[in-house]
């Protein structure tokens, strides 16, 4: 404990990742060494970078002792209007493939899913309604508006740009790009490290020993490096990097060509969303408000914080980010289905609470509900690479989550 | 005997009722600068609604509120702190989820040039509030769940008077303490008077309050039972204004005391004082 303590980690983010290389090892092990293998984990980076942005929301909601059950009913119906918006009114009046429509589709859906959110925070907020009963009432509500837009008709193909923030090959940044993108991470790492440091000092405050600064900054760059080359490390397949090299003018020699995937788009996404609301909830005074809110909520108030608004405004952040959930997934599907995102709500809940949040609300890090996202979606992938039924995928899930949540509960009594 | 200063605050016949009870009812109560009043009542006599009012916890529906002879619109916690009002709550009113420099600086927080939290510059602020208040308190990193009663109450205490009070709230600021706790808190609130700060101090313990206030005011029923120089009036005289709502001689008597022709009216000299 004084260990973590004197060097400022986390303990419980130590426990998280030890209990993600538990799971990858054993996945390697069981699939006979196809779980960490580059391919598998870039297509789990995909995979899980929807849930990861709704999570970081639902962490703020959850810390305002407060709950969303209509995410997944709200990606659907925001998928469903993005859909229709790139595949039906933008060709009629932009015209096919025009370059701005991936670009209207996504604010249209941030738009949309951040004014659904407003409403559901001032019904909360305003009317006292419970926030358990608005998002249930969203749930059905909204899936059922999903179904109304095309009366349950699949809308697709998306727009060729829209469908690189899904992934696949169109979403794939390539080697440099990635490489470029790793340093421009490492260099603002360093430098937000330092300047912290240098404000602590300023003030007299006692800093970590700048063996163990370096030793810390050691680790990341090493983190980020090897990030990098592990995406870098899974080639297109055959007949694309042949359609690439093509457009490139590069001659295709006999032996193929090794052109790499490089970070997928939905990562980057799901990484800056994570980094931005890190720092909306550590840096600025909303996210102050909404710890304080979730501690001690007649205290926030008689501190002279509008707690109304502040809460109306963490739904209304939970909606645009659904609503990027929402491209994401439309994205990656190639298509807009009224079912899209059913259940997701339960993710991300799950991700939101297996990182550490903490349902009583006051305590929660957004970087927890990412690394519990990643730990969902690595049992659920790893489960369908072993070929375990849907059935007993819930069932694994749903004992895991109940496990996450008592170990947590153990440490925080330990703690007092 | 009327006073001729203006006083600090002057909460002129302040009403408040809830789903048809009456908490409070046309209550007048005043304070001068440097002065501490004690408010005196049983659970449920109104004085803790009373300071709501003040504090900007509760709008109340009738009456006004004067600070140095402005009458002032106070609807919310942000315009009685406004106007210089800060409470130290009998639940302390804290996050228990975040450190001390967190709630001492909660609704006003200090701000990096980036318009971000500026968190060393509120621990260092607080770490000098602090080594005034309570020498031995080290615990700046720590949510203050984690702390003592004592050290908690010092952080709320620490919060009131940091950001240049002229008018203190304390409701029961010595309930959670041991006797030298207590002691620490009676020293402090001489101090602050010293320096020209007006007090109401909430107690249900008479001997803390004939110790540490120039004036009482004791409720009974949402009502004033009287007002008097702690000099003025013994004791067992203000239990029984507290009891039996029947005001002394040495008292002038308000709307709220027993067999009072003002009982049923408005009295205009309800709220006159003496002399503190």
């Amino acid at each position: 404990m004084d260990f973590f303590r004197k060097f400022e980690i986390d303990p419980r983010l130590v426990g998280m990742l030890a209990a993600l290389a538990v799971i990858w090892t054993g996945f390697h092990l069981l699939s006979g060494g196809s779980f960490l293998t580059p391919r598998n984990l870039w297509n789990l980076s995909v995979q899980t970078s929807a849930i990861a942005v709704m999570a970081c929301g639902m962490v703020l909601i959850i810390v305002t002792r407060n709950i969303d059950l209509s995410v997944g009913s709200v990606l659907g119906v925001v998928g469903m209007l993005v859909g229709v918006i790139q595949a039906r009114w933008l060709p009629e009046t932009l015209g096919l493939e025009h370059p701005l429509t991936w670009l209207i589709s996504a604010l249209a859906a941030m738009a949309l899913g951040g004014l659904n959110g407003l409403i559901n925070g001032s019904l909360i907020a305003y009317l006292g309604i419970p926030s358990f009963i608005v998002t249930l009432g969203g749930l059905l509500v909204w899936r059922g508006a999903a179904w109304w837009v095309t009366t349950g008709q699949t809308v697709a193909p998306m727009d060729g740009r829209f469908r690189s923030l899904g992934g696949s090959v169109e979403g794939a940044i390539g080697a440099s790009a990635s490489w470029a993108l790793g340093a421009v991470a490492i260099v603002a790492i360093i430098a937000a490290m330092l300047m912290a440091r240098r404000r602590k000092l300023s003030f007299g405050f006692s800093v970590r020993p700048p063996a163990v600064e370096a030793m810390v900054i050691g680790v990341i760059v090493a983190t980020v490096i090897g990030v990098v080359m592990l995406f870098n490390a899974y080639p297109l397949p055959v007949n694309i990097a042949r359609r690439v090299a093509e457009a490139q003018g590069t001659p295709w020699p006999d032996g193929g060509l090794f052109i790499s995937h490089g970070f997928a788009i939905p990562m980057i996404i799901a990484l800056v969303t994570g980094i931005v609301m890190s720092f909306v909830a550590r840096r600025t005074t909303f996210g102050r408000y909404v710890f304080a809110i979730g501690g001690n909520p007649e205290a926030a108030q008689l501190s002279g914080v509008n707690t109304r608004r502040v809460l109306m405004q963490v739904y209304g952040v939970m909606g645009v980010l659904t609503g990027l959930a929402a491209c994401i997934t439309t994205a990656r599907l190639n298509a807009a289905t009224n079912s899209a995102g059913s259940l997701d709500e339960l993710y991300v809940i799950a991700a939101a609470v297996i990182g550490g949040t903490s349902l009583s609300g006051g305590v929660g890090t957004i970087v927890g509900a990412m690394l519990g996202a990643l730990i969902m979606q690595s049992l659920q992938s790893g489960m369908v690479l072993l070929g375990v039924d849907t059935p007993l995928q819930n069932i694994v899930v749903g004992i895991v989550l109940v496990v996450a949540v008592w170990l947590d509960t153990l440490y925080r009594k330990r703690l007092k | 005997m009327s006073d001729q200063r203006t006083p600090l605050v002057e909460m002129r016949n302040i009403s408040i009722a809830f789903g048809g009870i009456k908490a409070v009812e046309n209550v007048s109560v005043d304070l001068f600068p440097g002065e501490v009043v004690g408010l005196l009542g049983h659970n449920g006599a109104g004085k803790s609604t009373l300071i709501k009012i003040l504090s900007g916890a509760y709008p109340a529906d009738a009456g006004e509120i004067a600070i140095n002879g402005q009458v002032v619109a106070i609807r919310t916690p942000r315009d009685a702190k406004a106007s210089g009002i800060e409470t130290i709550y009998q639940t302390l009113a804290l996050a228990d989820n975040i450190d001390a420099a967190a709630n001492i600086y909660l609704g006003r927080e200090k701000l990096t040039p980036w318009r971000t939290l500026d968190d060393a510059a509120m621990e260092s602020e607080t770490r000098k509030a602090m080594a005034r208040l309570n020498p031995h308190f080290q615990r700046f990193k720590e949510p203050v769940s984690a702390l003592s009663g004592g050290q908690r109450q010092s952080v709320a205490i620490a919060r009131a008077i940091h950001f240049n009070a002229r008018v203190l709230i304390m409701d029961e600021p010595t309930a959670a303490l041991g006797p030298a706790e207590t002691a620490q808190v009676g020293e402090l609130i001489k101090q602050l008077k010293a320096s020209g700060i007006g007090i109401f101090l909430i107690s249900h313990d008479l001997h803390d309050v004939f110790d540490l206030a120039d004036r009482i005011v004791v409720m009974k029923n949402g009502r004033v039972v009287g007002t008097a120089a702690v000099s003025d009036v013994t004791q067992d005289e203000v239990l029984s204004m507290i009891i039996g709502g029947k005001c002394p001689p040495g008292a002038i008597a308000g709307p709220g005391a027993a067999g009072s022709a003002a009982t049923n009216s408005p009295s205009s000299g309800a709220h006159r004082t003496v002399q503190p």
